[in-house]
């Protein structure tokens, strides 16, 4: 299998390595960054849990080739807080008791956040539609919501 | 044991954070697939079966042995042993032949996933077919094909009843009363026979092994488990290993409800490290392996014939139960016995006769699943209840408050019922759905319902099932609690915090809860499965911190010359209410205190001690069912449920969902309530989507695209929770569990609705669109 030296910018900091043609950028931050925060659960873009920001939209990293990422900014769960503080929906998500497993929260946050950044005061249907590519097991997704609602202010 | 007064609590009963929610949406949680091995790794893969009923003629791994990258090959010849937790009915590999589609025939090392993945591929086995058989009820008729010829050398647990030259792995039965002179007494009398299929419990994290064969003998497994204890000395004795030699490290885990109770494939990760002493393997199951090779959720044949007076009492039941156990039930049969047990669902009857068999078919294995066969006879069980109430003509709420069993009532299996809320539960439920009022739908092609299901279920396990627990101090006056129990998300670590720090005086962020639990250094803890830990668990972190509060409190009397009665502790301080002294725990909590003058030094690291069993749990009669204490406790609740039917689509829009449950003491509200709103949407995801597609025994939907959950669009707008508290005298602080009772009468309640809003019935669940739109065009 050939490689690619690529190069890009992973929550905030420069990267470059050589990934094989087949990697996905899910393989590449959690084997090569040991960005374990990003979670596979289908390995077939079906259930959220690898959702990372590609360049500030949200993609299953499972579906994303790594060269794919070759000068792009990427976002995950473990860039979400800055400076100590925490992304106010991370907040959001421990006051509304939004998370129990937590397998899928990294994807679920990360899908929220590029909903409010792009729609800061979204409806509730808004909310879900921009979720529903996030599968859940065990909160029945109310407390998701509400956390996503609370962040929005 | 507890009295049922109410005690004052500053922690027990408020709802603190979760402790492990920071970690949780930072993305530092470590979950089993997260650990880093660095180089050393290598990977494993499965070759899986298939054929759902075959001979293993031969398998050939030459060529597979010649692959780049492979170091070895293990095949059943390396797991002769014995695998089960009720009944040792399975191997690690296949030896001489696979009963279902996705049974284990060998697996490959190799130095990474891509050449483990190639080496599999390159494995041939020939196999001999053999005649499968795929339904319950045919496998138990005469002439069915054997699927287990040597049932009857299986080692078995002393409670379960196998039937050798037959599919029958395990007979309960209930006889109490004359039923057929109680029937005979009827005014009334149904027969209906209902179904659910398999279903998969869908973790998001799929099942992941890691395990580490030192040269010493020593086994190291890190493994995304519910039952860490149980899969070390499981995993013992298929291999034939001391237990002490088993070390099991389980991390958090991304979702359960069943599947990682036990052993599935943990076994294999094992087997295969055996080959490559000091180096780890990994296994991870891919999706499509998670829908069928770990646990399904058994399916159920379910024949029910119920009687009642014109009054409306119900007197006489009869069931029959045929659980498609799969081709391993060595712990399907466990769920067959308390099905068998709690059969009348949280009624009082008289007179019941009650068979439930558990069947071995060539379908996916069956195991618990979130409610443990709960689930699926109260499809049945809460169906036939409204059909009946109809046909007396009586109010369905009204027929569930006349029938529901209530302390001093003799339960089906001839136990006292202890204090019940259900009562409760159900009035609040009515009230919380407006029953009885009827709103216009909200389209002219649609049409609005509402129905009710109530349910009981007891945590089943062995008698000794044990829970142990310890407390020990930090020179900070922190402390470490030392629990054997799993966070699988239902909060376990959070609520064991609070009790501790609730005991010990002390502020939340004054306790650790000592995490990841590992069997070299927690203490024990039987598995967390029976939505038992608040309960089991919670007793023993009580003992150990009263253990160690009462050590602090000696050690501070004996100093200051008082008695322990007159002190307390507060905030961390150990306070005296008649000298009023004070002193910080991190004063006295590991170097001790020094008497007055100087005189001596006593004390020293303080640790306390807890444990619980419950001892008290009576056996039942093999022929009868019946036995004074058979279970440890019940817990009760009630669903009631609004929705709309689109009968243009056959779609169901659940609108809204109103939940009570009785607790005993709901240690943390706000995480039961939280237990309430999932349970409600898995519940309803099973009544609506769910089912594992099989022809022959081969699933045909392994994939999220065609095996469907609940997402954010389909899950209920509005959860309207209620917790209600009737102390249970065998619980911490009166708790006792809630987890998986919540999904419990969700599916009927559903079915219940939408008889109310089209008037058809459905006896097999899920109640897909399909379905309905079809009976919507039959009917028409």
């Amino acid at each position: 299998m050939a490689t690619h030296s690529i190069t890009l910018t992973v929550n905030g900091a420069k990267e470059q390595v050589d990934v094989a043609s087949n990697w996905t950028l899910l393989q590449l931050l959690r084997d090569r960054l040991a960005l374990t925060g990003t979670k596979n659960g289908c390995s077939a873009g079906e259930c959220g849990a690898c959702t990372v920001l590609l360049n500030g939209e949200p993609v299953n990293s499972c579906l994303v080739l790594a060269v794919e990422a070759d000068g792009a900014n990427v976002v995950t769960v473990e860039g979400l807080a800055h400076d100590g503080q925490l992304d106010p929906l991370q907040q959001a998500f421990i006051d509304e008791g939004a998370v129990q497993c937590g397998f899928c929260t990294p994807g679920m946050l990360l899908s929220a956040r590029a909903l409010l950044t792009r729609n800061p005061h979204p409806s509730e249907r808004e909310i879900r539609q921009a979720l529903v590519g996030n599968l859940c097991r065990c909160t029945g997704y109310a407390r998701i919501v509400r956390a996503v609602q609370k962040a929005a202010g | 044991m507890m009295g049922r007064q109410v005690e004052q609590t500053r922690v027990v009963g408020t709802s603190v954070p979760r402790v492990d929610a920071l970690e949780k949406v930072t993305g530092a949680a470590r979950f089993t697939d997260d650990l880093q091995f660095g180089p050393d790794l290598l990977f494993g893969r499965v070759v899986r079966s298939p054929h759902a009923h075959a001979r293993i003629v031969s398998i050939d791994t030459a060529a597979a042995l010649q692959m780049p990258g492979v170091r070895a090959i293990i095949t059943g010849a390396d797991t002769p042993g014995f695998i089960g937790l009720y009944l040792r009915d399975r191997h690690i590999l296949a030896t001489d032949r696979v009963r279902q589609v996705g049974d284990p025939v060998a697996g490959v090392i190799a130095s990474t996933e891509q050449a483990a993945e190639d080496g599999a591929r390159a494995i041939r086995v020939e196999y001999e077919l053999l005649p499968g058989v795929f339904d319950p009820f045919e496998a138990v008729q005469a002439g069915a094909p054997l699927i287990h010829p040597d049932l009857g050398s299986y080692d078995v647990a002393s409670f379960l009843y196998p039937r050798p030259g037959t599919n029958i792995s395990h007979h309960f039965r209930i006889r109490k009363g004359d039923v057929d002179g109680a029937f005979g007494r009827c005014d009334t009398i149904l027969e209906d026979t209902y179904r659910a299929p398999q279903i998969q419990h869908v973790p998001i994290e799929t099942h992941v092994a890691i395990a580490r064969w030192e040269q010493t003998g020593e086994v190291t497994l890190w493994s995304a488990t519910q039952s860490p204890f149980a899969q070390r000395s499981m995993i013992a004795a298929a291999m034939g290993i001391e237990p002490g030699n088993v070390r099991v490290i389980g991390n958090y885990i991304g979702g359960g409800f069943g599947c990682k109770a036990g052993v599935t494939m943990e076994g294999l990760a094992v087997a295969m490290a055996r080959r490559v002493p000091g180096r780890p393997v990994k296994v991870r199951l891919t999706r499509e392996e998670e829908f069928f090779c770990s646990f399904v959720r058994q399916a159920l044949v379910a024949k029910v014939k119920i009687g009642a007076t014109r009054e409306g009492k119900v007197l006489a039941l009869q069931v029959e139960y045929y659980w498609d156990g799969g081709a391993y039930t060595e712990y399907g049969t466990n769920i067959t016995r308390a099905a068998g047990y709690s059969s009348t669902g949280p009624y009082f009857v008289p007179s019941v006769m009650t068979d439930s068999y558990c069947v071995y078919t060539n379908n996916p294995t069956g195991g618990p699943m979130r409610g443990f066969g709960m689930p699926e006879i109260h499809w049945s069980i809460e169906q036939v209840m409204d059909r009946l109430a109809e046909k007396l003509g009586m109010d369905r709420v009204q027929f569930r408050l006349l029938n529901c069993i209530r302390e001093g009532q003799e339960t089906v299996s001839g136990m006292t019922m202890h204090a019940t809320g259900l009562s409760q539960c159900i009035k609040r439920v009515a009230k919380d759905i407006q029953w009885g009022e009827k709103e216009p739908p909200s389209a002219p092609h649609k049409l609005r319902g509402k129905g009710i299901a109530i349910m009981w279920k007891a945590p089943a396990m062995p008698r000794n099932a044990a829970s142990e627990a310890w407390v020990v101090f930090n020179e900070d006056g922190t402390f470490n609690l030392g629990v054997g129990g799993q966070e699988l998300g239902q909060g376990s670590f959070t609520v064991a915090a609070q009790m501790a720090a609730e005991v010990l005086g002390v502020p939340m962020d004054r306790v650790r809860v000592a995490r990841p639990v590992d069997t070299r250094y927690s203490p024990y803890e039987w598995q967390t499965v029976a939505s038992r830990l608040t309960w089991s668990m919670g007793n023993a972190v009580r003992a150990a911190a009263t253990d160690a509060r009462k050590q602090i409190l000696d050690l501070v009397g004996r100093c200051w010359g008082e008695t322990p009665a007159d002190l307390d502790i507060r905030n961390g301080e150990v306070i005296s209410y008649k000298s009023e002294r004070s002193v910080g725990l991190d004063k006295l909590v590991i170097c001790g205190l020094s008497m007055p003058g100087d005189r001596e030094l006593i004390g020293g690291p303080i640790m306390g001690r807890g444990r619980f069993m419950p001892t008290y749990v009576t056996d039942l009669d093999k022929e009868t069912g019946q036995g004074t204490h058979g279970m440890v406790h019940y817990t009760t609740g009630a669903e009631a449920v609004e929705l709309e039917v689109d009968t243009a689509t056959g779609q169901v829009e659940v609108l809204r969902v109103a939940a009570a449950f009785d607790v005993g003491k709901a240690i943390n509200p706000e995480l039961v309530k939280a237990q309430i709103e999932g349970g409600v949407v898995q519940g309803m995801s099973s009544g609506l989507f769910e089912a594992l597609r099989l022809k022959n025994g081969e699933p045909l939907n392994s994939s999220f695209v065609d095996y469907r959950i609940v997402t954010t669009l389909d899950a209920p707008q509005e959860i309207i929770t209620a917790v209600v508290e009737t102390a249970q005298d065998d619980g911490p602080w009166g708790a006792r569990g809630v987890g998986e009772h919540t999904m419990v009468p969700t599916a009927p309640a559903i079915a219940n609705a939408i008889y109310d809003a089209i008037g058809i019935r459905f006896n097999e669940m899920p109640l897909t669109a399909e379905k309905i739109y079809l009976a919507l065009a039959h009917k028409a």
